[in-house]
């Protein structure tokens, strides 16, 4: 099965809303009509502008933005001649009129994010992003955490409340290789004509690339990535490099190779603040199994305490944090520093 | 010494952990569970602990000759909504614990005493009833121009009405800790964790204070709060000292303070991990005892 009738799958580019978390949301509109129109003219069909948590995420808990998200997605749908412009939001933090907004300044395609136990709380929001005529997409994320039937029945809540494609959000990058296919299978076996099924894949083990193939053969029709690997953690599946991989196994995705390969080095990279890299930290992310987007805040405290950052990430994972309990880090910073 | 007498209508979870808590009370006498469905254990527990139990509804509460000097109601928005005008045309003082948020928002160690001579309160959110006292602690010192609220919750403690509108939560929270935590501007946040066994709730409350603000005194009076709240929530306490933070870029050029809390039930129904039930039902108490001591002192 195939997403449509030109594509195998749809790519959908992270960088400016994964991005976000290794930028510490400091996009300026600048660094937005850079990239779109980079990923626009090589042919990435669907782009993701928002801060790093979505929708209402500037705060002292993720960090404030340098210029105000709803700036940013109307920089973007400005921008961008034939992608779609997507935007993420958590329930609990985000909220419906945050979809209004959005929806009014152009954007097309509401993902919607939740742990991956607590589907239930979307139930609304999808319900809101269906009337308003929005396409949607929902997150299961911590995906590595619950077992593949568990994942399904969330799937299954989503699918219900009006998601069109559930995500397979692999976080903390823990998920490898058969894990990955078994989940994106259950929820695919799930679903079946009611929802599409998707992978959002992290590279704190390396596997990005890897488990994205996984996922399209276990049947998955969409596939996050962020160009220059630019997001959370060791960063996202590189769309350059998968694109490049997909178009070597047949796989169409609608993305000229050469062309994204340019804009990585060309465009991406220059805005970036360093590489996103598999050391220490985000190596002990996916060894851990922690939100990616801890790092950044991980490695502030340990700073700021004189601690070590892996011993926070290691009593963050023992402690089973899940996205959005940044707040908790400095406490675990504060006990750790007390405790030498 | 005589005691005012309640009804608590809504025999669920909630319902039934405030019976155990209001049957300790100096002030208050729980005489009523109401229910809508006879099989409700809340009905079968209100009834062996001496409670008339009824499934048949507010109507027949509302029908006996004697009626209760105060009710409480731990059912759902929807239906307080409808039962509030009819306490009030009784002239029976309401403790809302739904987020229907009819009546005047009430947290006690800040405003126990500001709204009892009016028809209904609203006990706000749980989120609200464990983060505002610090927001007001640290407004009561310095000028709070933005506060921000993180309610980490266990998942199996989240009912199924928090669910299924939980902007609800967080705009009403915000509500709160603008009007009566004393911030300019509120944000609230709420995080549902599933992990086993359950974690207590906890909060973290953010407040951005001056560049130079004195943090001795900030440090002082969120510690006179938390005591404040611990005299009525025995098991809410600070999980680390206030932590200072200089303005960076992403904290939005703004300093700050940093406050831990933990909240841990008393399980008198609930399980301990329930903290954000146990504060809610432990807060109505309060405020029943502040209209009960009001009902008393007209009396005598």
């Amino acid at each position: 099965m195939s997403y449509s009738s030109d594509l195998d799958i749809r790519i959908t580019d992270s960088s400016l809303r994964d991005g976000s978390h290794a930028k510490q949301h400091q996009f300026t509109p600048q660094h937005v009509r850079s990239i779109v129109a980079a990923l626009d003219d090589a042919g990435v069909p669907v782009i993701e502008v928002t801060h790093g948590d979505g929708l209402g995420g500037s705060s002292f808990n993720y960090g404030f933005s340098h210029t105000p998200e709803q700036e940013l997605i109307k920089a973007a749908v400005a921008t961008a001649k034939r992608a779609k412009i997507a935007f993420l939001m958590l329930p609990g933090l985000g909220l419906q009129d945050d979809i209004r907004e959005s929806a009014d300044n152009g954007a097309s395609i509401c993902r919607i994010a939740t742990h991956c136990t607590e589907a239930d709380i979307s139930i609304q929001h999808f319900g809101l992003a269906r009337k308003l005529g929005l396409e949607t997409v929902g997150f299961l994320m911590m995906a590595h955490s619950q077992p593949p039937e568990a994942l399904a029945r969330q799937g299954r809540i989503m699918a219900d409340a009006g998601c069109q494609c559930v995500y397979v959000v692999d976080s903390a990058g823990a998920l490898i290789m058969e894990e990955t296919g078994d989940r994106i299978a259950a929820l695919v076996a799930e679903l079946g004509p009611d929802a599409q099924v998707g992978f959002h894949g992290h590279e704190n083990l390396g596997l990005g690339v890897a488990n994205s193939v996984i996922a399209v053969r276990a049947g998955a029709l969409q596939i996050d990535g962020s160009t220059r690997r630019f997001g959370a953690g060791a960063g996202n599946t590189p769309v350059e490099g998968f694109a490049a991989v997909a178009e070597k196994l047949g796989i169409r995705t609608g993305i000229d190779t050469l062309k994204i390969i340019d804009a990585a080095e060309d465009v991406v990279r220059p805005i970036m603040d360093g590489e996103c890299l598999l050391d220490r930290l985000s190596l002990t992310m996916g060894y851990a199994g922690v939100y990616s987007s801890f790092l950044k805040h991980a490695d502030r405290q340990a700073r700021k305490y004189g601690v070590s950052g892996a011993e926070i990430l290691i009593e963050a994972g023992r402690r089973k944090l899940v996205g959005g309990q940044e707040d908790q880090l400095i406490e675990i910073a504060v006990a750790l520093a007390a405790g030498r | 010494m005589t005691k005012a007498t309640a009804a608590i209508v809504g025999s669920g979870n909630i319902g039934t952990d405030l019976m155990y808590k209001l049957l300790r009370s100096d002030f208050i006498q729980p005489r009523w569970m109401i229910g809508i469905d006879s099989d409700s254990p809340g009905l079968k527990r209100a009834e062996s602990a001496g409670l008339i139990a009824s499934a048949e509804g507010v109507e027949w509460l509302l029908a006996q000759a004697e009626r209760p000097d105060i009710v409480f109601e731990a059912t759902s928005a929807y239906v307080h909504r409808e039962n509030a005008p009819r306490y009030q045309a009784l002239g029976i003082p309401a403790v809302d614990l739904t987020p229907a948020a009819i009546g005047p928002a009430v947290v006690p160690a800040v405003n126990l005493g500001a709204h009892l001579d009016v028809p209904n309160v609203s006990l706000i959110t749980c989120g609200g009833q464990a983060t505002i006292p610090i927001v007001y602690a640290v407004s009561r010192v310095t000028e709070v121009a933005y506060a921000e609220i993180v309610a980490s919750v266990a998942s199996p403690s989240a009912g199924p009405g928090t669910r299924a509108n939980i902007d609800e939560f967080t705009r009403t929270t915000a509500r709160g800790i603008e009007m009566i935590g004393g911030a300019r501007k509120g944000k609230a946040i709420i995080i549902l964790n599933p992990a086993e066994p359950p974690m207590l709730m906890q909060d973290t409350v953010f407040c951005s204070i001056p560049l130079d603000a004195d943090q001795d005194a900030i440090a002082a009076s969120i510690k006179d709060v938390v005591d404040t709240v611990a005299s009525y929530v025995p098991g809410y306490r600070l999980r680390a000292e206030p932590q200072f933070d200089d303005p960076t870029p992403t904290s939005g050029g703004l300093a700050r303070v940093a406050v831990f809390i933990e909240v841990e039930g008393a399980g008198d129904f609930l399980p301990p991990y329930s903290g954000n039930l146990d504060i809610m039902t432990a807060a109505a108490a309060k405020v029943g005892e502040g209209f009960a001591q009001r009902i008393l002192a007209e009396r005598s």
